[in-house]
């Protein structure tokens, strides 16, 4: 029961990380944490991992629709790598409890920012 | 960088912080955001990885069993960006966001 629900929130979380350009990992760190138990460290670092295929997936289907701008992601994404070592550290030395209130506020930030890209028009 | 920093402190991305960096500063259109900033993720989610797999924090079983369903559904997902105004369905995925939000901050 509880892996069909892990299968259903992934197939559904696929669907709105095509549709609002998100990786995903909003919806699957909460998933694993809640759903499956694990710690909110051992969410995060799987997380990015069950990222890959979708971005992967993603960027193909972009990249067919032409919307992808390769140089621009190949600055930020080579760009990103350094950033991801403090990221990791950072996550590692916080309290579980604080890393998880963090993430609870970046939803909220996270959904404020989906009304403002809605309401600012393609 | 900033983009990474924020992907591997909450294990997502990096699309919350690449995305309106792309639309203000660069002032692309929100389709060539999404699709440039989603292959932004792929390198920084590489790196992510691959820096807490060192520590011992990825569950692989956990990680493919939401993953690879999600690769179906971004399938849908994006050639139904290509159809449909999502802008509509915002709300309702900001609201869902929201909520959740909440639950892990009490």
């Amino acid at each position: 029961m509880t892996i069909a629900l892990v299968v259903a929130i992934g197939c559904v979380g696929g669907v709105l990380a095509g549709l609002f350009g998100v990786g995903g990992g909003i919806l699957f760190v909460p998933t694993l944490a809640l759903v499956l138990g694990l710690t909110q460290l051992h969410a995060e670092a799987s997380s990015l991992l069950a990222i890959l295929p979708t971005a992967f997936v993603g960027t193909w289907r972009q990249r067919g629709y032409g919307n992808l701008d390769l140089r621009a992601a190949a600055v930020i994404g080579l760009g990103s790598i350094a950033g991801v070592q403090l990221g990791v550290l950072l996550a590692e030395s916080l309290p579980e409890s604080v890393l998880r209130r963090l993430f609870g506020a970046l939803l909220i930030v996270s959904a404020a920012q989906i009304i403002w890209r809605a309401r600012r028009g393609s | 960088m900033l983009g990474g920093f924020f992907g591997a402190l909450f294990g997502v991305g990096g699309g919350i912080v690449i995305v309106p960096l792309l639309l203000l500063l660069l002032e692309f259109g929100q389709r060539r955001a999404a699709a440039t900033s989603l292959a932004a993720i792929l390198v920084s989610s590489v790196a992510g990885a691959i820096t807490y797999a060192f520590h011992g924090d990825v569950k692989p079983g956990a990680a493919m069993l939401i993953g690879i369903p999600a690769m179906v559904g971004v399938l849908g997902g994006t050639a139904l960006q290509q159809r449909i105004p999502a802008e509509r369905l915002s709300y309702g995925f900001a609201l869902l966001l929201t909520a959740v939000g909440i639950r892990l901050l009490v």
